[in-house]
């Protein structure tokens, strides 16, 4: 006999169908929908960022790699670009890019007579300015490098001017040009007859990975060559300073450290300095490198230098990961047949554990590549138009990089710019597509499960 | 000799060290490598090592101690009044060096000879044209006491790198004759080897110590410095920042503070539930196809470089914001804004909150789901009332982290939040951060001297004492409150 049947209060639950939801049952399946459904969104949303983000890259970036140019035949007239007609060099060299911009701006006029294109509105100064600023500089290069070209007729094959690409491109519209300065609707409505003649082209811009940076009022012949060489050598020499002591402090630290505070100290700094802001390695290589060490300013060895700091800490991580996974049955083999445990680690481990070390250096190198706000402090953001010579000496030249051009581009004035900076993060992202695409086939290719 | 040929001659040596040692090595046994010691290489490499270490070593001291003890010489020729104080002292030093680099190219390219450059007097010829002439370009006229102290620096360097090619090259030889002596079949080379290449394990991983001491040393000095230069209680409690570089400024850091503060706060908002939620949906309602393909796209997040967020900031985010919320609610009309900057930073973290998030969550044994799923409890009944209280340390943890990478944020509140500091509560107003200030007070002409330029050494040692306080106080809360689960 039970008291508890019994006992005051108890009322029957009521009766209830599994199959049948109830209330409660109803309140808790609809919790747990839309947390289901919040757990969705969240992933949603951070894909979409994504999806957005290199939408408007895309958007804004792909007509970086067309260049609008005008093509027309022009006599160089010896005359006026030799006047004391010996072809020496030195006395060629006294007609300045101004003389060179009125050759240029005449013969695109003699152009348009001959073929009968005009415009109401536009002076004949306003159709020179459709010509790049750029472009007389090139010619009078072209010129002084081959006088042999004087006298003779060529086919110019010139930059548009910024505006005129842009229009082109639909960046620039009749009703913007209305409010700029720089230039007319009439230029444009002629720019597009220049078109249809098919004087006005839009071709593949090689130019823009090979030209230097270009000045504020140039957009159209900016390039990015310099920041390309300058990220190069700093790749290069990161990789070259960063990988071996990666590998020979990660080898120290996995197979021969004794458990002491010193070997303590250096794995708690590790893990630290990969959580130290990049900004405080920018100050570090300030102060050191070049206000201590007297290195010069912009320089990619001082870069390098920065940024294999940086890399280090996850090159080291990576390293001693893959060391750790090669199992201690090989280490006992090796020992087992009377390898020193020098001769373990160099011949057997280290060999074994090399996929896995290459995949952490390449995602080490790329993400080194993308690192910008250390590079801005230590000058490397610089205007910097000469390419740096061939290394070793090439390392102390003033250069610049792929994301710091990005970033100075995307600070200047000109709408023009923004479009070079998204090009330029284009090619930044499609480096790292490879270097990471390489990183997983290696992975894939050799990597082993013991 | 210069220095490429120096090195040059040491390989050389070093090459034949090898040779030489493992030879004789060899030829103490007759050649018979079985009644080695150690296998010839080892030999070798030892010959090689006792070449490479001295000479490389006597180098590296010698180009950092003779640039030292000739400008200490020099400076002591020169009139106190060109180097009155450090700064003069420096100028001077510098055009003393040109000069010498002047002279030095003269003769390389044979407008001077080697005696003309010895006895050039300003009295007689016009140095700075003659240097012109050859391409170096001074900016003043060459006084009587720079250019003969330029002579002296000249007979110094040469006489320098006399003793430096003589001293390398004598112990890179030294080396060779001592490695290859002891190359006998007793001798336990490899033993002897292997020390050394442990030596040069150990010193590679003590660079990790070494960047540690360089941030703190390069830091702190110029910290103080600053302080001596600006009274420390304006700097931690005056409201105001604005730096004048014709001095008199104010540069208090509690604006950057909260710009900083308030733009961290904006990003986790965005970040922690997000990645929280996209991790518990990975972790626990996803598909196995639909994970392989989702969790590496949202890590893709996490390889963009931060410039590029910045871009995203400036170009799309913050014109939106401006456009739709900040100009129809009357808020402000700035593109630039603490809420451009926070969500886009906000962005980059959440593949950081949640692919750690998602590690711990899975760490969670799966004994507990099914206890709790067993029980009756539905799914996110088993991820509110099981599974986050037992991943929370290493949650909150991540949630730090997230938060210090967020506080050193560079590229992003560079490019989104806006250069005016402001001690403002409207999000959509532009304010600024410490670190913006420090690639503001450290790009473009600086003067070491100023505290203006100073002050960011001051910033970027608050940052890191701050971002690295929180570092270890989450790795503690992980440590402390982690669950053993075995």
């Amino acid at each position: 006999m039970t008291d508890l049947s019994a006992a005051p209060g108890f009322t029957a639950r009521p009766k209830s169908s599994i199959l049948t939801a109830s209330a409660e049952m109803k309140r808790r399946n609809a919790a747990e929908a839309r947390f289901k459904a919040y757990g969705m969104i969240a992933v949603a949303i951070a894909l979409a960022t994504l999806a957005i983000m290199l939408f408007t890259i895309l958007r804004d970036g792909v007509s970086a790699f067309h260049q609008a140019r005008l093509t027309f035949p022009m006599e160089l007239s010896a005359e006026v670009l030799d006047p004391k007609g010996n072809r020496n060099r030195e006395e060629m060299s006294k007609v300045t890019t101004v003389g060179y911009q009125k050759v240029l701006s005449k013969a695109l006029l003699a152009e348009l007579d001959r073929q009968g294109i005009a415009q109401e509105g536009v002076s004949d100064k306003e159709i020179g300015e459709l010509i790049s600023k750029d472009a007389a500089g090139e010619l009078r290069a072209r010129v002084l490098a081959d006088p042999a070209l004087l006298g003779t007729t060529i086919t110019a094959n010139v930059l548009a001017t910024g505006r005129i690409d842009g229009f082109l491109k639909g960046r620039v519209t009749l009703e913007t040009a209305e409010r700029d300065s720089n230039i007319s609707p009439d230029q444009l409505r002629l720019a597009e007859k220049l078109r249809d003649a098919g004087l006005l082209r839009s071709s593949w811009n090689w130019d823009f990975f090979t030209n230097a940076d270009a000045s504020d009022q140039r957009p159209e012949a900016a390039g990015l060559g310099v920041a390309l060489l300058g990220s190069a050598y700093m790749m290069l020499l990161v990789l070259v300073m960063c990988v071996p002591v990666g590998v020979a402090a990660s080898i120290y630290l996995e197979e021969f450290a004794p458990k002491n505070r010193w070997t303590d100290a250096i794995e708690v700094n590790i893990s630290n300095l990969a959580a130290v802001p990049s900004i405080v390695f920018g100050i570090l290589g300030l102060a050191i490198f070049i206000n201590f060490a007297g290195l010069p300013q912009s320089s990619s060895l001082v870069g390098a230098l920065v940024i294999s700091l940086m890399t280090l800490p996850t090159i080291i991580i990576a390293t001693r990961a893959s060391i750790r996974a090669v199992p201690p049955s090989i280490r006992d083999a090796a020992l087992g047949v009377g390898a020193s445990k020098m001769q373990t680690v160099f011949h057997h481990v280290l060999p074994l554990a090399m996929p896995g070390i290459l995949t952490g250096t390449i995602l080490g190198l790329a993400s080194a590549l993308g690192e910008t706000a250390p590079l801005l402090l230590i000058g490397m953001v610089a205007f910097v138009d000469n390419y740096p010579s061939a290394p070793p000496e090439g390392f102390l030249d003033p250069a610049t990089a792929l994301p710091v051009q990005v970033y100075s581009w995307a600070s200047r004035a000109d709408p023009a710019f923004i479009e070079r900076s998204n090009g330029a993060i284009i090619v930044l992202l499609v480096f790292l597509v490879i270097m990471n695409v390489g990183a997983i086939l290696l992975r894939r290719r050799f990597e082993r499960r013991w | 000799m210069s220095v490429l040929m120096i090195l040059a001659a040491i390989a050389v040596l070093a090459i034949a060290a090898y040779f030489l040692a493992r030879q004789r090595a060899l030829a103490s046994t007759n050649g018979n490598p079985r009644l080695l010691h150690s296998l010839p290489l080892y030999y070798g490499w030892y010959g090689t090592i006792a070449v490479l270490l001295p000479s490389l070593a006597a180098l590296a001291l010698w180009l950092i101690v003779q640039p030292m003890v000739i400008e200490a010489r020099i400076s002591q020729n020169l009139p106190a009044s060109l180097i009155a104080d450090a700064s003069k002292r420096e100028l001077t030093m510098a055009d003393v060096r040109r000069v010498a680099g002047g002279l030095d190219t003269a003769v390389a390219m044979g407008t001077m000879s080697e005696d003309e450059a010895r006895q050039v007097r300003t009295e007689s010829t016009n140095v700075r044209d003659k240097l012109a002439a050859v391409g170096v370009a001074l900016g003043s006229e060459v006084s009587k006491e720079v250019l003969s102290a330029a002579q002296d620096y000249r007979e110094l360097a040469s006489w320098g790198a006399a003793g430096r090619t003589a001293l390398v090259i004598v112990l890179a030889v030294l080396g060779l004759f001592w490695g290859v002596t002891r190359a006998k079949a007793d001798f336990r080379a490899r033993n002897r080897v292997e020390q050394v290449v442990l030596g040069l394990l150990i010193a590679a991983s003590s660079i990790a110590i070494l960047t540690t001491v360089g941030i703190l040393w390069s830091m702190i000095s110029e910290t103080f410095d600053f302080f001596s230069k600006y009274p420390i209680q304006d700097f931690f409690f005056s409201l105001t920042w604005s730096p004048n570089f014709r001095g008199g400024s104010d540069l208090g850091i509690l604006p950057l503070i909260w710009g900083t503060l308030y733009i961290t706060v904006v990003s986790m908002l965005v970040s922690v539930p997000i990645g929280l939620f996209a991790a518990i949906y990975l972790a626990e309602y996803a598909s196995k196809p639909v994970r392989a393909w989702v969790k590496p796209l949202i890590e893709v997040i996490a390889g963009i470089p931060t410039v590029v967020f910045g871009i995203f900031a400036l170009v799309t985010v913050g014109p939106a914001l401006r456009d739709w919320f900040a100009a129809p609610l009357g808020l402000g009309d700035s593109g630039s804004s603490v809420m451009t900057a926070g969500i886009v930073i906000g962005i980059l973290n959440i593949p950081f909150i949640s692919s750690l998030s998602d590690d711990i969550i899975n760490a969670v044994p799966q004994s507990l789901r099914d206890g709790s799923l067993g029980l009756g409890a539905t799914r996110s009944e088993t991820v509110k009332q099981v599974i986050l209280p037992a991943a929370l340390p290493g949650i909150v943890g991540a949630i730090l982290m997230a938060a210090s990478r967020a506080i050193g944020e560079t590229m992003i509140v560079v490019m989104g939040a806006g250069a005016a500091a402001k001690l403002s509560l409207n999000p959509f107003e532009a304010m600024t951060t410490m670190t913006v200030k420090i690639v503001g007070q450290l790009t473009g002409d600086t003067d070491f001297a100023a505290p203006e330029t100073l002050v960011a050494f001051a910033l970027g040692m608050t940052l890191f004492v701050i971002t690295l306080g929180l570092n270890i106080f989450a790795l503690w809360i992980v440590r402390k409150y982690r669950e053993q689960y075995e």
